[in-house]
């Protein structure tokens, strides 16, 4: 995985949910049949997005759930990576845990404009909104974050463990 | 120099004599609970080839969120759930006692000076009995099975000194809602709260699992209170065997202390689609709703249910809407038909379901369809939370829900009960 994301911008607000990134009543179904349901406040979002796209959102991204099918689903809409003037806790570990590159930084949000071209960088910190010529320091991933998004999460850094343990099936 | 409760308890679980606050630590997990989402852990336990947890009798495994089984699916994953419960080798599967947090506290199975993570955001609520409860994913939550431990970064804490006493008719809920109107619903982002002060000493074992429960709406890691000697005696007599007290460190350092007189209270209610979006009852009395929701991890307790028959006794729920009592768990829908209090609500027109998560998150037993709007005792009201993105969910106290169940409508709970927590 690659620490340094950079994409075009999608402008999120404050307190988006886990519950509008991901219904409870969608969390069973294929990808397909969730997507029409997601982002009911922004309809143009989800038919929008490309591969590749970014998020830059205001506070509190990702509050609420510990649902690992919000980070997966923003995944699977094609988004490479989002950055946000902070993050709920849960949401942000399950980013972690996925190697899906999501960076607090405060600041963010008024930099950006929707459409924008922004680079992240997660071993750095550094987001740089190439549009407009701005750069800004965030705290960087530590480095045992780095660790799982080089494996390509932590579930491929568990199996590696326990190859190397021997209690588990050999790599 | 001393320790908050968050400091004490993670560095004892990695291992070390002192944390400060920012620091990122490797920590042993002293309980991991599991909902459903076990039966997603467990196949990928399978799919690495693990067959051994790091500590069987450390997990507990309980069905809680579809329960009773909305869908053939569903029962699936329970009898599944089961199944991987015996392979493990599980000592504490809790089947469908009730709601996850209710059931581990009522049974003592969470200790104070415990790390407690839970595949569920509201385990905080287990810092009521000061223990480090903190919610986490499926995939986080397969690690710690196979290895016991995971990264966690030491919080800074936030104190709550609730000073004074609660007026009559406010509960430990109002006090919840207040905080997240007036401070914001990111305040204890990646923090510890602890709750203080005299009013926080007065309140039951229940209305602190409120508090902390709610503390995930304020943002926080985890949402503490001392366990105090009241505590203490209380998980003494569940566990049957001696609990000490245990708090933080006289001369703990906090990142803020904020103090909150509550003994000028009014009842609150959190209005569509943010728990933060708070106003006081009286600036919504008078909204219809079609559904009053008394449910939930956050205020389904026999005091909750008790409330709300002290304020339907001998009275009937208004035509015009629907009251939904789903109790915490089988112990507090047991006492709670003991005590008359289930016969009451049930006399009053209310309608009882199984123990479980239930309408809360919009799963079953109680889903909003689009236009319609309810009062609910639980959590969170994010658009399309209980249901239709076209719902509106508003949030309060178990005496607001019951108050609303009589009238049809929003309205201040102080004009049908005068009593107090």
């Amino acid at each position: 995985m690659t620490a340094r994301v950079r994409g075009r911008v999608w402008k999120l607000g404050d307190d988006v949910d886990t519950d509008v990134m991901a219904p409870w009543n969608t969390l069973t179904l294929p990808f397909e049949e969730r997507r029409a349901q997601l982002f009911p406040s922004r309809p143009d979002f989800v038919a929008g997005v490309k591969p590749g796209d970014l998020i830059v959102a205001g506070r509190n991204f990702g509050c609420g759930s510990s649902r690992e099918q919000a980070p997966e689903n923003l995944r699977l809409l094609g988004v490479a990576g989002v950055v946000a003037e902070s993050f709920g806790r849960i949401y942000f570990r399950n980013c972690v845990a996925m190697a899906f590159p999501n960076l607090g930084c405060p600041g963010i949000h008024p930099a950006c404009e929707e459409g924008d071209e922004v680079e992240l960088d997660l071993r750095t910190g550094e987001v740089r909104n190439l549009t407009r010529n701005v750069s800004l320091a965030a705290p960087p991933w530590t480095a045992d974050m780095l660790a799982i998004l080089e494996a390509g999460g932590l579930l491929e850094v568990l199996r590696r463990r326990l190859a190397a343990q021997g209690a588990g099936p050999v790599a | 120099m001393g320790l908050t409760l968050a400091e004490k308890i993670l560095a004892r679980a990695s291992g070390r004599a002192a944390v400060v606050p920012g620091e990122y630590v490797t920590a042993r997990a002293d309980k991991v609970m599991c909902h459903e989402a076990f039966v997603l852990c467990a196949l990928q336990l399978a799919k690495l080839g693990v067959t051994r947890l790091f500590d069987p009798e450390r997990v507990i495994v309980i069905l809680d969120h579809y329960f009773p089984a909305p869908t053939e699916r569903m029962a699936g994953a329970h009898a599944a759930a089961r199944e991987f419960v015996k392979r493990f080798g599980i000592t504490h599967f809790l089947g469908h006692a009730g709601i996850c947090h209710q059931v581990l506290t009522e049974r003592a199975l969470v200790r104070p000076g415990e790390l407690v993570f839970g595949t569920d955001s509201h385990s905080t609520t287990y810092g009521a009995v000061a223990a480090a409860g903190n919610g986490i994913g499926v995939t986080e939550t397969t690690y710690l099975l196979a290895t016991g431990e995971l990264w966690m970064r030491v919080p800074p804490t936030l104190r709550f000194a609730l000073e004074g006493e609660l007026p009559a008719g406010v509960m430990s809920k109002d006090v919840a809602l207040h905080l997240a109107g007036r401070f914001g619903t990111a305040v204890a982002s990646y923090r510890a709260i602890e709750f203080a002060g005299p009013a926080a000493d007065a309140m039951s074992l229940a209305s602190r699992m409120t508090l902390a429960n709610m503390g995930a709406e304020l943002g926080a890691k985890f949402a503490f209170f001392a366990a105090d000697e009241a505590t203490a005696r209380t998980l003494s007599e569940r566990a049957g065997e001696p609990v000490a007290p245990f708090g933080p460190d006289p001369d703990a350092r906090y990142e803020a202390t904020h103090r909150i007189d509550v003994g000028g209270l009014e009842p609150q209610i959190a209005c569509p689609h943010n728990p933060g979006n708070v106003k006081p009852v009286s600036a919504v009395a008078g909204t219809p709703v079609q559904q009053c929701f008394l449910g939930s991890c956050t205020n389904a307790r026999l005091e909750d249910l008790a409330v709300a028959a002290e304020i339907l006794r001998g009275r009937r729920v208004h035509p015009s809407t629907r009251l939904l009592v789903t109790p915490a768990s089988h112990e507090v829908a047991l006492e709670a038909t003991r005590a008359g209090i289930l016969e009451t609500l049930l006399e009053a027109g209310a309608h009882v379901t199984a123990s479980g998560c239930g309408a809360c998150p919009g799963g079953h037993g109680g889903v909003l369809g689009a236009g319609e709007a309810c009062l609910s005792s639980t959590n969170r009201n994010f658009r399309g939370r209980m249901g239709s993105a076209d719902a509106q969910v508003y949030l309060g106290s178990p005496a607001s829900v019951a108050a609303a169940a009589l009238t049809g409508r929003i309205v201040d709970p102080r004009d049908y009960w005068a009593g107090r927590m």
